[in-house]
């Protein structure tokens, strides 16, 4: 930067000075004026992402309440919220929690269902598969409320949809089943996702690769592993990446389950809230969420490891 | 190897569009076969159904003494090369020219030294652990042979083999390939837009209009005799000049010129019938003297095509063109008369386009 700054008037001799500043940027701005463009941005960056940030990681280490002598005048209580919550047992519960619900919804579930769906739906005639296409994004861009109400009606105990088709009345889905009732529910909610990611990739494979597999006789699963899966391995980790850390940062099951029964599905997000906000325990909650951040950079990591191996 | 035969073949493709029309073909053991037409003629989807993977409307389709239409691909004992070359790009190259032998559930070591002996054979040898990307399109191309002898097939399927190469290396691989197709000696059946290409490679070909045949024969036949008006306009890196005219006793009357009717066609026209007449610019001859039978004209543009240049002569109504040997061209402006080589004139009817005499019947001159 040093050096950039530094050449032009070393340059600039031989030119016959044009103008008061010399902009070396290509719209020929002016370091004044694209700070200008740029501020507006960078504010509200810095309101609702740097100073939230920053913030959380203040509080994580005071005693901060949400009502109290402790929201007036918080202490510096350092570490032990951390410690705290690393040797909270309800804290073990929900992170143990969230990895069931990530691994079973997002990794296997919604990953392999959107696979299925993108591989079936490509030999499909053209308005069968806009039809099923549009159903399974309805899933996905509706809102989550609407959704957490649907699902409500659905399952629930004496007038659910689910108990009707099925036949079974007075079974409480969500008493008996949360976890699993929660994962079928994301399930449904995010499959769009990755139903849309594999049906683009699967198109990026070339037809004549798939051809060659079928000439020498390759079976479906022959072809899978050998032809499209290398072409799509990228596609798949990114995939995987990304609904792992929606997956664990999702508040919705909340609407659905609020962590109950006994907080059988209180996964992390609901867990913050639950200390946070209803419990009021602004510091130890903003702890648990550096926490959570942490176990997220350490997921993304792992993916993004995975994603540069060749082979 | 064997002979590949299809029977009243038909590839309809959904919304009705014929796209390989009831058709017979016979390739002999051992040929090097020309599927040559424009782009949208049929000639890959026939391809493709010879290969399985396009299905049969109808008709059959035979290799050997086999009848396989209804087989899948895997079991047609064939092997194809693709315009792309297919190959797979997390493989190595060792490891793509042995996948057909995975498939058939071959041991690693086995495969392997199959793949390097096919290798060696397509000059591959010190590439044997790259992968794909790493290789240029004229050793990519020999990596997908490679794959195809590799499995030693009853046919070769070439889809435009040479169309991802660049010009020079294209007239190479031309040779290459035809030394390497006779060697093997399987039978291959290639497509190609390319006339060029089908002239200098294959041993017959078959000329296709709109799922149809138009002509089959071989190199030769087709460049000499065509069998239609379309073909004539599709063989020849020059176009053929086709001069619509009138019967007139022993004649024919090209708009207001008369040259002769060439005897093998006089028995089977009629006076007064409109016919084409048909010369390529390669057999005709330009002088700067009028002589009897001679098409008159006016240079109006010559072309410079290396050895030789094509010289247009303008006329009242038509235009002619011929080539004249390189340094002989008239000056622009010029009169000049071109008259055919003796039995190089061909006669096609107005009608449909087509020889007025039975193809068959026709004595190659």
């Amino acid at each position: 930067m040093a050096q950039q700054t530094a050449l032009p008037p070393a340059e600039q001799p031989t030119a016959p000075a044009p103008s008061r500043t010399s902009a070396t940027d290509v719209a020929g701005l002016g370091r004044g004026r694209a700070a200008a463009f740029v501020a507006p941005a960078m504010l509200l960056v810095a309101v609702f992402l740097v100073f939230p940030a920053l913030w959380t990681l203040y509080i994580g280490v005071t005693n901060y309440r949400l009502t109290g002598v402790q929201a007036r005048t918080p202490e510096i209580v350092g570490v032990d919220n951390y410690v705290d919550a690393l040797g909270d047992p309800t804290f073990h519960n929900a992170l143990f929690l969230t990895l069931v619900f990530v691994l079973f919804s997002a990794v296997l579930g919604q990953n392999l269902l959107g696979f299925a769906l993108a591989r079936s739906l490509a030999t499909l005639r053209p308005v069968m598969r806009r039809v099923v296409e549009s159903l399974v994004l309805l899933a996905w861009i509706i809102p989550s409320s609407i959704v957490a109400f649907l699902w409500l009606a659905l399952l629930d105990r004496d007038a659910g949809t689910l108990n009707a088709l099925l036949q079974t009345p007075g079974l409480a889905w969500l008493i008996d089943y949360p976890l699993v009732s929660i994962i079928v529910f994301n399930i449904w909610r995010g499959t769009a996702f990755s139903m849309l990611l594999y049906s683009a990739a699967l198109a990026s494979v070339p037809p004549s690769q798939l051809e060659t597999a079928r000439l020498v006789g390759a079976s479906r699963w022959q072809t899978l592993r050998d032809v499209v899966f290398p072409h799509i391995r990228g596609h798949v980790l990114t995939n995987t990446l990304l609904i792992s850390l929606w997956t664990f940062n999702d508040f919705t099951p909340f609407l659905i389950t609020a962590g109950g029964p006994n907080d059988r599905t209180e996964v992390l997000p609901v867990y913050i809230y639950n200390t946070a906000i209803s419990g009021g325990q602004m510091g130890y909650g903003a702890a648990v969420s550096l926490i959570m951040l942490v176990i997220n950079l350490i997921i993304a990591l792992f993916y993004i490891r995975l994603l540069r191996e060749r082979r | 190897m064997a002979s590949i035969q299809l029977d009243g073949l038909t590839k309809v493709y959904p919304g009705d569009v014929r796209a390989v029309d009831a058709l017979d073909l016979s390739i002999v053991d051992g040929e090097f076969f020309a599927l040559l037409g424009p782009s949208g003629c049929g000639k890959t989807t026939l391809l493709r159904t010879i290969a399985g993977l396009e299905e049969a409307t109808s008709g059959t389709v035979r290799i050997g003494d086999r009848d396989v239409t209804q087989l899948p691909p895997g079991k047609r004992e064939l092997a194809m090369v693709f315009q792309d070359y297919a190959l797979f790009p997390h493989m190595t190259v060792a490891d793509n020219i042995s996948y057909p032998l995975k498939i058939k559930g071959l041991a690693k070591p086995e495969r392997l030294t199959k793949a390097v002996e096919a290798g060696e054979e397509l000059s591959l040898g010190g590439l044997m652990e790259r992968r794909p990307g790493e290789l240029s399109g004229g050793q990519q191309q020999r990596v997908a042979l490679a794959r195809a002898i590799a499995v030693h097939p009853q046919v070769f399927l070439f889809d435009e083999p040479l169309s991802n190469l660049d010009a020079r290396l294209r007239l190479e691989a031309r040779t290459f390939l035809k030394r390497l197709q006779r060697e093997l000696g399987v039978t291959t059946v290639f497509v190609t837009h390319d006339q060029a290409e089908a002239l200098a490679m294959a041993d017959r070909m078959a000329v296709m209009d709109a799922g149809k045949i138009r002509q089959v024969g071989t190199a030769r036949e087709v460049f000499q005799r065509p069998a239609s008006t379309f073909v004539a306009n599709f063989i020849g890196s020059t176009p053929m000049n086709l001069l619509p005219g009138v019967v007139q006793g022993d004649g024919v009357d090209v708009s207001g010129q008369r040259i002769p009717m060439p005897a093998d066609s006089r028995e089977h026209v009629a006076d007064g019938q409109d016919v084409v007449v048909g010369v390529r610019p390669e057999y005709l001859t330009l002088s700067q003297s009028a002589a009897d039978g001679a098409l008159h004209g006016v240079v109006a543009i010559i072309e410079n095509l290396g050895t030789s240049a094509l010289v247009t002569l303008e006329a009242d109504g038509f235009t002619v063109a011929a080539t004249v040997p390189d340094g002989e061209e008239p000056p622009i402006g010029a009169d000049a008369w071109v008259s055919a080589a003796e039995g190089r004139t061909l006669v096609y009817r107005a009608s449909d386009g087509e020889l007025v005499d039975a193809p068959v019947a026709a004595a190659i001159a």
